[in-house]
């Protein structure tokens, strides 16, 4: 025990000598949780829009004021013809336009049938999609309007409508839902690339030769090795959680101690992932690339950004193995849902089997002897 | 088991992708002696070395430390070895007695217990022990890692060319240390590529190819050069070699330092045979000199004896 403690006061001094450590660890999380929540939305506010309004009539200019009171659009111009229009979407000016014909107003005022053509720019597909339906939603609205003012007393009859009720996160609030993932991700960083830096560190500048000739035994370098990085992350996640409270207002309604138990359990599998990466690799920069290989997968997988539900069959298989999905789905569990333990007991015990797996594969890999 | 050996090899064979870097290599060290192992770059002295020390798996054959095997009882020899890579292996971004404290205490020592043991050595850079061990000179971080390879008061030292990247007065200075730790009755291996330092051994093994070409005492050694030696100059250095060597009564000659070793056949006695020789190839001022052997000749000798 004695043998561990100097093992780990040499990693603390290390660690705090270190000029770049102390950026990163506080940092790193602001700078992921301001700007991350703020940017990585899929919300789209602020279309830019070009109007062609070849009627001109009341009608029309009703359903262009619909356009315009919307918060979802701008208008950045008025056209008097589709070529025209065009351009602006060609040049990259404009993401949508809307062409209403000359016989529109005609149409409403006689309550006939008509149409008006919508054109997006599609090349991100999914912000095409929601720009399409943020735009018939606003048509929809006229719509209502228009059938309310001509036909007061048909509105409702035989109208099937759904009345959507949103749980868990009432106001579809994009920055509720990316900042329980955006905290895994940043526990999961710190504790992949440094435990995943260290070893292989020690093996670059030679300080191993000199380390594996003493009576060190394995699990005490090992135990002094990984704490140190365990107790920063549990740090990280706990500052960036204060994070969250304070500056998003993030419900918390699960149990504190909780998730911090999870998340032990979770370190442990992805300390225990970068010291595999360590033992395997000669140099830091081969475990760099390895470790960023692992991560970038385990990321764009894990649910952060799309949900697990909308992948692939063999995706959402693969996904048993991506230890940042398992802790995404707790953590927004516990906090967005305040669940209690035995909501995601399936899902724990996994994670703490998988942990126990990495960390006598590492163990095992991390040799004395060559 | 002779209680008097510290280290013991028997056919230790090691290679690498093929390449073999010790050919099944046999032999003792006595306890208390200070063994150097003498040979240039790729000779197998750091395989050796760290076959010893328990870092490495020999492919064949078995060395013992203490009567401990190299491999099954590897932990045993952590305990009673003290190791000093070629490479400077201590924490740079730790000072001076944190090194050494971290050391002491993974050895479930104190720098205190052992103090006399590295007091010499330890006093010089004690001035600068708050100091990382990363700005010390190379002559201060050797005695830092041996310092710290000292303070669990080793039974054998294996030390790895200590004295490469070294300045002239602090190798004179470490192997005085040497031979003060020896005293201490501490069995110490050293390798070193430079052959002078021979003479500052008990005993010394020249390798070569992953073979003991030579092993003897230093004084053996100079006394098995049982020839002449002379010193040539000459305005042309750079043809005198191959016009030395074509001249019928050269045994051996080499380039050494400023001048040529010529090592002649038998007595040299006619030597004016030899500047009129080599005026005829065109040379001047050719001057001509015997001198002492040195441990350095002796080898290239006894080698080209044996070859």
């Amino acid at each position: 025990m004695r043998t561990v403690i100097f093992i780990l006061q040499k990693e603390f001094r290390q660690i705090f000598r270190d000029k770049t450590m102390l950026p990163i660890i506080f940092i790193v999380p602001i700078v992921q949780l301001l700007i991350l929540s703020y940017t990585a939305t899929f919300e789209i506010k602020n279309t830019r829009l070009v109007v062609v309004d070849q009627d001109h009539s009341q009608g029309s200019r009703e359903l262009v004021f619909h356009f315009e009171s919307s918060s979802f659009f701008k208008i950045v111009a008025r056209q008097q013809n589709y070529e025209q229009a065009a351009e602006w979407l060609k040049n990259g000016d404009a993401d949508q336009l809307i062409v209403i014909g000359t016989d529109f107003g005609k149409a409403i005022e006689t309550n006939q049938p008509t149409k008006v053509l919508l054109v997006t720019d599609a090349i991100n597909g999914s912000a095409a999609s929601l720009m399409s339906a943020y735009a018939q939603q606003v048509i929809q609205g006229f719509n209502k309007n228009i059938l309310a003012k001509r036909v007061p007393f048909k509105t409702n009859k035989g109208n099937l409508t759904a009345e959507p009720l949103f749980w868990f996160n009432p106001k579809l609030d994009y920055i509720t839902y990316m900042v329980p993932g955006i905290l895994v991700l940043l526990v999961t960083i710190i504790g992949f690339f440094l435990s995943g830096m260290n070893i292989v560190k020690e093996k670059e500048l030679g300080t191993i030769e000199q380390i594996n000739v003493t009576p060190i035994k394995k699990w005490q370098f090992i135990t002094g090795k990984l704490l140190p990085f365990w107790l920063i992350a549990l740090f990280e996640l706990v500052f960036g959680l204060g994070i969250a409270k304070v500056v998003f207002n993030i419900p918390f309604l699960g149990s504190f101690p909780l998730l911090l138990g999870v998340a032990a359990v979770y370190l442990l599998v992805v300390l225990a992932m970068g010291l595999l990466v360590s033992t395997i690799t000669d140099t830091m920069q081969q475990s760099m690339f390895i470790s960023w290989f692992f991560l970038v997968i385990f990321i764009l997988m894990s649910g952060l950004f799309t949900p697990i539900e909308s992948m692939p069959d063999w995706a959402q298989w693969f996904n048993k193995i991506n230890p940042i999905a398992y802790f995404i789905t707790i953590n927004r569990m516990i906090m967005l849902k305040g669940s209690g333990f035995s909501d995601f007991a399936g899902l724990f015990y996994a994670l703490a089997g998988y942990a126990a797996l990495m960390l006598v594969l590492a163990v095992n890999r991390y040799k004395k002897v060559v | 088991m002779n209680p008097e050996i510290a280290v013991s090899a028997s056919k230790l064979s090691k290679s690498y992708q093929g390449k073999n870097a010790l050919e099944s290599l046999s032999f003792e060290i006595e306890k208390g002696s200070l063994f150097g192992f003498i040979g240039p770059d790729g000779a197998g002295k750091t395989s050796l070395l760290r076959i010893l020390n328990s870092l490495l798996i020999p492919d064949s054959g078995k060395a013992s430390i203490m009567g401990f095997d190299t491999v099954n009882d590897y932990k045993k020899i952590r305990r009673i070895i003290g190791y000093m890579p070629g490479k400077f292996s201590l924490y740079q971004d730790l000072t001076v007695e944190e090194n050494l404290k971290f050391f002491a205490g993974i050895f479930k020592t104190t720098i205190k217990e052992n103090y006399h043991l590295i007091q010499d050595i330890y006093s010089h850079i004690e001035p600068f022990k708050n100091r990382k061990a990363g700005q010390l000179s190379g002559g201060m971080k050797q005695k830092l890692a041996l310092s710290c390879a000292l303070i669990h008061k080793p039974e054998v030292l294996i030390l790895d060319e200590p004295t490469t990247g070294v300045d002239a007065v602090s190798r004179g200075e470490f192997w005085e240390m040497l031979q003060k730790l020896k005293a201490q009755n501490i069995t110490i291996l050293v390798s070193t590529p430079y052959m002078d330092e021979a003479s500052r051994c008990d005993e010394v093994a020249l390798m070569q190819a992953g073979k003991i070409m030579l092993r003897n005492e230093p004084e053996e050694i100079l006394k098995a050069f049982d020839a002449e030696l002379w010193s040539v100059k000459s305005n042309r250095m750079f043809e005198l070699l191959k016009d030395i060597s074509d001249f019928s009564k050269t045994k051996l000659a080499y380039r050494s330092g400023d001048h040529l070793c010529l090592i002649p056949e038998g007595k040299f006695t006619e030597n004016n045979s030899l500047i009129a020789y080599l005026e005829t190839k065109g040379h001047q001022s050719v001057r001509l000199e015997q001198i002492r052997p040195t441990i350095e000749d002796s080898f290239i000798y006894q080698m080209q004896a044996q070859n």
